[in-house]
This record gives C-alpha cells, sequence and structure tokens, in this order.
C-alpha cells in the first residue's frame, strides 16, 4: 500500500518536473525532492533492522544487543554521530558496517565470511547490513555529528582517507575530487556536493544512508562508497575494509557541528 | 656551528615533532596506496594495476591547496602531447550522429561494463553540447557553438581531436579523461567525436 502511494507521488512529481525542466531545473527538482520526502519508504528497513538487532542469531543464539557501538554495550542513540571511531577490543578505527561485522562474529559467532555475504541487498534479497544501520542510524537523527579524532589510529585514518579522496587513478583518471571539490557544479542534471568545504560535506554525510527511487533500496554509506568507486572506473571496494574505513573517517569528520538527518529520500 | 648544519637540525626537529603527531606527506601517499591496494577486489575488467598510477597521474593527486609547480605542469603536457597518435588517413572529422551518440553513452570500462561493447564518452555528463539536449552537467565549460565560434581550420581539427585525444597535453591536471591516451575510445570514435564538435551540420552548431 505504501509502496503503491509512493509510486503515484513519485510519477506526480516526475510529470511536474517533466512539464517544467527546461526553465529551472534545479528548482524543480527541490520541488520533486520535497513530493518524495513526504512519505521515506526508509522506514520498512529500520522495523526490520530494530528486529534483527534484538533476534537471537548464529550458533552462539545471541542478539547484538550487548554490541557496543562507542558508546556503551547496547547504547545506540547517538552512537552513529560519533562514527568512525577506534575501538581498543579490535585495536582498529572502524565505521558502523565494520563493527556490526565484529558483533556477529564476536557475540553471535558468525564467520567473518558468512557474516559479509550480502553487503548490499538486491530485491527480495534483503542486506541485514542495510537494515540494521537504517534503524542505527534513524536513532542518531537530530544528533550533532561529533567524529573525535582524538585516538592516532583515528589520525592516522582521517590523514589516509584524505589521500584517497585526492588519488587519480584507473583508465579514465578519476578521484573522488574530480567530481566533489568545486562548488556548484552538477553531473548531468545531479548536483554534486562539493565535500572539500563544510557545507558540502556536511550536507552530503548526514543524509546517508538514504532510501533510492530509482533502485528501490535502503543504501548505506559502504554503498555509497563503492558505487562511486566503480563509476571511477577502479576495481571493487571491499566491504568494510580499512580504505572504506578511512575515506568514511574522512567524510564524517568534515561534516562535525552538522545536525544528523538520515535514513533520507534521494532519487 | 654553521647556519646550514643549524638548519638541518632545527628542520631535523621539527620533522620529528611533526612525526608523532601525523606522518610525513609522502609516508602518507604510500601507506594511503598501500592501504587500497589490500582494500579492492579485482572485478571483471577492472584489475588492481588501475591503482598503479602514471607520473600524471601522481602529480595530479594533490589536494587544490597545494599548487602544482610550473616545471611539474610543463613537463606533464610536453609528455601527454607526445602521446597523441593522429590517424594515418589524415582524416580527422568522422560521423557527427555517431559522434552524439558516444556523447550521449555513459557506459564502458565499469567492473560491471561488458568489455567488448564499445565505450562512450558521456560528454554530456560534464558539459552541455547540442541545445536540444538539457540533461548536461558543468564539471567542464560548455561546448555549445564549439566549431562555430572556432571554424574548421586543419590546426582548430588537430587541437579538438588531439584535446580529446590526451586533455592533459593542453591543461595540466584537466578533470577529463584521455580518451585516447588510456584507450578508452577507438580511432574511429575520437573523429566522430570531433564532428560532433566541429561539422557545420551538427547540432552543436546550430
Amino acid at each position: 500500500m505504501m509502496r503503491r502511494t509512493m509510486a503515484a507521488a513519485v510519477l506526480a512529481a516526475g510529470a511536474v518536473l517533466g512539464a517544467a525542466a527546461q526553465s529551472n531545473p534545479e528548482a524543480e527538482i527541490a520541488k520533486y525532492r520535497e513530493a518524495l520526502a513526504a512519505g521515506n519508504p526508509a522506514e520498512l528497513w529500520e522495523a526490520r533492522g530494530e528486529a534483527l538487532w534484538k533476534q537471537k542469531r548464529g550458533p552462539k543464539a545471541a542478539s547484538l544487543e550487548a554490541c557496543d557501538l562507542g558508546k556503551g554495550a547496547g547504547v545506540v542513540n547517538g552512537a552513529y554521530a560519533e562514527l568512525p571511531r577506534y575501538f581498543a577490543d579490535a585495536d582498529r578505527v572502524m565505521d558502523l558496517e565494520t563493527r556490526l561485522v565484529h558483533c556477529m562474529v564476536a557475540l553471535q559467532g558468525l564467520r567473518f565470511e558468512d557474516a559479509t555475504k550480502r553487503p548490499f541487498g538486491a530485491g527480495t534479497n534483503r542486506s541485514d547490513f542495510e537494515s540494521l544501520a537504517a534503524w542505527i542510524t534513524a536513532e542518531s537523527r537530530g544528533v550533532t555529528m561529533n567524529v573525535a579524532l582524538s585516538h592516532p589510529k583515528e589520525r592516522e585514518a582521517y590523514q589516509l582517507g584524505e589521500k584517497m579522496f585526492y588519488f587519480r587513478g584507473g583508465p579514465h583518471d578519476f578521484a573522488c575530487a574530480t567530481c566533489h571539490a568545486e562548488n556548484s557544479k552538477r553531473i548531468r542534471l545531479q548536483d554534486l556536493p562539493n565535500l572539500t568545504e563544510k557545507a558540502g560535506a556536511q550536507l552530503a554525510y548526514t543524509t546517508w544512508p538514504a532510501y533510492r527511487v530509482s533502485q528501490g533500496e535502503l543504501r548505506t554509506f559502504q554503498w555509497r562508497l563503492n558505487d562511486c568507486y566503480r563509476q571511477q572506473r577502479f576495481p571493487d571496494l571491499k566491504f568494510a575494509s580499512d580504505a572504506s574505513i578511512a575515506l568514511t573517517a574522512f567524510l564524517a569528520r568534515n561534516a562535525n557541528g552538522a545536525t544528523f538527518n538520515a535514513p533520507a529520500i534521494k532519487r | 656551528m654553521k647556519p646550514t648544519n643549524l638548519t638541518a637540525v632545527l628542520a631535523g626537529i621539527a620533522a620529528i615533532a611533526a612525526g608523532c603527531a601525523s606522518m610525513s606527506d609522502q609516508e602518507a601517499s604510500q601507506k594511503a596506496l598501500q592501504l587500497m591496494k589490500a582494500s579492492f577486489n579485482e572485478r571483471g575488467q577492472a584489475k588492481l594495476e588501475r591503482l598503479d598510477q602514471d607520473e600524471t597521474q601522481k602529480l595530479c593527486s594533490k589536494p587544490p591547496a597545494q599548487e602544482l609547480a610550473k616545471e611539474a605542469a610543463a613537463r606533464i603536457e610536453k609528455q601527454n602531447l607526445a602521446s597523441i597518435r593522429y590517424p594515418a588517413d589524415g582524416k580527422l572529422i568522422g560521423d557527427w550522429k555517431s559522434g552524439e551518440r558516444i556523447a550521449q553513452n555513459g557506459q564502458g570500462m565499469q567492473f560491471n561494463d561488458d568489455p567488448k561493447r564499445p565505450s562512450g564518452a558521456n560528454c554530456y555528463a560534464c558539459h552541455q553540447l547540442s541545445k536540444a539536449e538539457i540533461s548536461y552537467g558543468t564539471i567542464g565549460p560548455s561546448l555549445y557553438n564549439f566549431g562555430k565560434l572556432r571554424g574548421t581550420s586543419e590546426p582548430i581539427q588537430r587541437y579538438t581531436y588531439g584535446k580529446v585525444y590526451n586533455s592533459q597535453a593542453f591543461t595540466a591536471c584537466s578533470n577529463m579523461p584521455r580518451f585516447g591516451h588510456n584507450g578508452i575510445l577507438t580511432e574511429q570514435q575520437i573523429k566522430d567525436v570531433t564532428a560532433l564538435l566541429l561539422d557545420p551540420d551538427s547540432p552543436v552548431n546550430k
């Protein structure tokens, strides 16, 4: 039912967009986004994520409720706004998805390979990470982004993430900075945030995860980075890899001070 | 102690102090590359060697605040200019209709693309070209009326073909891919894109 209402809203918004796009594409796209925000299907992922968090699973038949996301075992509220961060028990900087893998292995007894089989969902094959991330990040909605660089490994992750951001490679010579280092640029009609400036980094980072209308999926920040690199013509960024965490640390820290506002809805 | 020695000692102390807080820039670059090599999987046609940078890519991987030295910029342009291969038949203008299709096509060389199919150039992702296509990006300048403004003299043809073949021959660290140099487009495809830009019948010049 909700899906059908959504589809109608999208079609109506699309008609508005088509009729007037020639006059002022940006303003029409803003209207389109407003029309979409009225009913965000991300709520479906959030509900599933909360149930998954509390469900006893794995060889140890344990829930994730004892998982420490950085603010103490089981504390979910506000946790995402402080990630990535250093975790002494793993001696590693971790983002949300990597920490969830850690807890699935440590608490539920899953093998790493089994836990990470489906990082991104497709249709009825839902990803547990997308559901868990939807719920956990929703618990930080309204919280001020506050990624500390107090541990040396956090500072190192930030510095390496910055290097990655400007790293040009592949047959197209693309870096993240190719599309995301200047103000008011578009690719086709899509606005590109300038991630090297506070305002752009804040707007972008605080609106992921997001329900992607064009895909019918809830996508996490790990997915966002993986798909950017696909379009950059790089190889496949490994889920929960140190490079993915370093780049996330760089972008999350640059968003400090902003109010977290996801799961959002995007085209 | 001679002043030069003193300077060296002070520089050494500064380096050690900086080292406690963070790595040197060069160390960070090396470490980031190691990190990336361990964090990507080869998939389809996208092999790990895509992370091996040539000198141009290396020099162009700096934040905008770190200005590129004049000599480095000149070296990049010289090296890339030398890489341009002009067609043996001397003909630089192909079919603008095919060029328009290439300009619209964003496929090619992604790990999920079929390597047997020809790549597009995706010009519209970053440039305005024809007036009819309103879905264009703004990372690069508008190319509307590119040929009308410049004419179709031989030097303009050679510049246009060369720019598509290797953009960095003319602007060091340009954001634009080096379509010929990196084997993204074939010689015929570059001729067709050149036609889209220069042919008086092309919608770009209407």
